[in-house]
């Protein structure tokens, strides 16, 4: 029905001088009509699923083409044809000037005159104060417990009523080289202050999905051996700077008995943490499955080294909010860094 | 003309928009009302000679209105400023209202004393730092919570790991992991190498930013290792550790990436098999003393090399023929050495043993 009441309009519109044209034209008019715009149900739904069959029917001759020029190239002894790298958004990111080379000498100099270049350099073993914000309920105490057999080294104070500088200024003096605020709203951990001490940068995460140890299926239990640090992916300057204050929470000389590593893996300015123990181990994998008519090959077994991971310890992400310098005053401190709403307009942007 | 005594009864029988009925009584929503509940001698509207004291940004107003000016609304309340002065206050409030009603003035007065004190609470709250609720719209919230999803798919955190642990075991960042079977696993990291090595060569000409691993992380980390392994080899022994390096099946191969100096199995296993031969094992030491940067404590060193033995003897009795006196050998050792331990030992053994089998 569409199809006709379309080609009648089609007919009505052209003048009718080029009588050529218009035979043109009702054959390319024919074939534009989307699926979705036939009203009948059954009628659609049946072009669209033949329409989808063609794609798929495509695809896979597409794909069969490629694997066997590949095969070909490989049998020859040529060099396969390129893979086809697919279109991430970490391929097309924009490009950031501060991205962090491995060359810049003004990085490694800053490095040094950094606040946490003491703890760094093993100059002072680091000594974490984790405390809440004033009303502290539900699963904060459990995620505190939980944080404080993560980082070594770490104590957990009552909030009381305290004034945050008051408990930087206590802090200091008790020789703490950082505080991590833990605050809650609506009975649950919502974000992470992580203050450098003496006079290091406040660093105010926004805490989300949270996933308690006890909730994690097959957990394993973490020892109290110093863990291992990977930080990932903290490229741009501010990455660097906020890795290094992460960093400095830790003791830097891991004990490789105990097994145990710490991720902090940044994705699109989303910092996920981890916790595992790990093992290596020798995986006997098979080859040859996949043809199936050739058994010939299936009697292979290629042995791989591989690391195995059990998850131990809370698991969340942060986002950074903003990074003051100086310890915590929101009022008088100079920020280096704040999220700002027209940060995330492009799709592709990402700060650290 | 006003009845007070009329408005009154419209008011309170049919209905006043200024009421409002809760659990404990009626209430006066009037901003003009001195105390707030709907009565008699407390509604604005009903009482035509009527006053209250208003608060505007923490200055006392006292309103009058007088029946003189019942028809003219706008010009009804007339306002007098009070101080801030609490007594002060009072004297030109009896000053104003000398001869009206004493109820009224008394409510008034009772009104001003709140006030007053709810004004240096304020005034006192403000000094204190208190924290400030801001509000995220949920457009924004929602939309955060959608890209984490997608980052967190697009992360594949744990193969990034373990590809990470994998290159760290290759550069040789761990010298005394413990449990895994060394040989094989030098030939496979070799292999994994290899390919890699050829996959870099592919890769040269592509421009690189710096990716995922953190290069300069891994030089310090690295470099701490390096300095602080040896070390801890000396001071922080793990007697186990010893143990189980030698528990091999092949004899006698240099390991590559361990620079242990207990590694040479080369003549000493038949030695160490017979058991206590300490003086003789010290002795070999000390001719591999030189890959070591600090000296061994002799007593460590013994402490070392007897467990050492004992770890031969029960890998020895835990061969399958020998599992029944293996069991003794472990109850007898029990009595004089932590549980845990040797748990451990046994279990590492029985662990041996399986790995044994399936390689064999």
């Amino acid at each position: 029905m569409a199809k006709e009441k379309k080609r009648k309009a089609a007919e009505e519109a052209v003048d009718g001088d080029d009588y050529i044209e218009r035979e043109d034209k009702k054959p390319k008019k024919q074939k534009l009509i989307l699926a979705s715009q036939i009203k009948n149900k059954e009628k659609r739904s049946a072009v669209y699923a033949k329409l989808k069959h063609e794609k798929r029917v495509e695809k896979r001759k597409k794909i069969k083409a490629r694997d066997a020029a590949s095969k070909q190239a490989l049998e020859l002894g040529e060099e396969p044809p390129e893979k086809m790298v697919p279109r991430t958004i970490e391929n097309t990111r924009e490009l950031d000037e501060t991205v962090c080379r491995p060359d810049d000498e003004e990085l490694f100099a800053g490095n040094d005159a950094d606040e946490f270049s003491a703890v760094l350099k093993q100059q002072t073993a680091p000594k974490v104060l984790i405390t809440t914000c004033r009303f502290n309920s539900s699963r904060g105490p459990a995620f505190i417990k939980e944080l404080l057999s993560v980082i070594p080294n770490a104590q957990y104070y009552k909030r009381g009523t305290y004034e945050l500088k008051k408990i930087v200024e206590y802090a200091k003096n008790k020789e703490f080289t950082s505080i991590i605020v833990v605050h809650t709203n609506r009975r649950e951990p919502d974000a992470l202050l992580l203050i450098g001490l003496p006079d290091g940068p406040t660093a105010h995460f926004r805490l989300s999905n949270l996933v308690l140890r006890k909730d994690i299926k097959n957990h394993g239990n973490p020892t109290s051996h110093e863990p291992e640090l990977v930080l990932n992916n903290f490229t741009t300057r501010l990455g660097h700077r906020v890795g290094r204050m992460i960093q400095s929470l830790f003791p830097q000389v891991p004990n490789f008995r105990g097994r145990r590593v710490v991720t902090f893996h940044n994705q699109r300015d989303f910092i996920f943490f981890r916790h595992h123990r790990y093992v290596f181990e020798v995986k006997e994998k098979k080859e040859g499955l996949k043809d199936k008519k050739s058994k010939a090959s299936q009697g292979k077994t290629e042995k791989k080294a591989i690391a195995r991971l059990q998850e131990c310890g809370p698991r969340f992400t942060l986002k950074l909010v903003s990074l003051q310098h100086g310890t915590f005053d929101t009022k008088g401190g100079e920020f280096e860094w704040v999220h700002k709403a027209d940060m995330d307009t492009s799709r592709r942007r990402f700060f650290i | 003309m006003q009845n007070d005594d009329v408005i009154w009864d419209v008011i309170r029988h049919h209905h006043c928009s200024y009421m409002a009925k809760i659990q404990t009584g009626n209430f006066c929503r009037n901003p003009y009302n001195v105390t707030g509940i709907c009565n008699r001698s407390s509604c604005p509207l009903a009482n035509s000679r009527y006053a209250t004291i208003r608060d505007h940004d923490g200055i006392f107003y006292l309103y009058m209105k007088t029946i003189e000016r019942a028809h003219m609304p706008n010009k009804l309340w007339e306002r007098v400023k009070l101080p801030k002065n609490y007594m002060k206050a009072l004297e030109i409030i009896d000053k104003h209202l000398e001869y009206w009603p004493k109820l009224l003035v008394h409510k008034i007065k009772q009104r001003l004393t709140k006030m007053t004190q709810y004004r240096i609470r304020m005034v006192k709250l403000s000094k204190k730092v208190r924290e400030k609720i801001m509000t995220v719209p949920r457009k924004e919230v929602k939309r955060e919570s959608r890209r984490e999803e997608k980052a967190l798919r697009a992360a594949q955190i744990e193969n990034v790991i373990e590809k990470e642990l994998l290159e760290r075991l290759i550069k040789g960042v761990y010298p005394d992991i413990c449990n895994y079977d060394e040989e094989i696993f030098n030939k496979l990291l070799d292999k994994n190498k290899v390919e890699e090595q050829e996959e870099e060569e592919e890769e040269e000409a592509e421009v690189e930013y710096v990716e995922g691993d953190y290069e300069i992380e891994e030089e310090e980390e690295l470099e701490d290792i390096e300095d602080m392994g040896d070390f801890l080899k000396a001071n922080n022994f793990d007697d186990i550790e010893g143990d189980e390096d030698d528990l091999e099946e092949q004899p006698a191969k240099k390991k590559a990436y361990v620079s242990y100096p207990l590694k040479q199995d080369d003549g000493t296993e038949k030695v160490r098999r017979k058991g206590k031969k300490v003086v003789v094992e010290v002795e070999r030491d000390e001719d591999m003393g030189n890959r070591q940067h600090n000296a061994m404590s002799n007593c460590a060193h013994q402490k070392l090399r007897f467990w050492h033995v004992f770890g031969r003897i029960s890998r020895f009795f835990s061969r399958q023929s020998y599992q029944f006196e293996g069991i003794f050998f472990f109850f007898f050792c029990f009595r004089f050495f932590l549980c845990r331990t040797m748990i451990d030992l046994w279990f590492y053994s029985q662990e041996m043993l399986q790995r044994d089998s399936l390689l064999l």
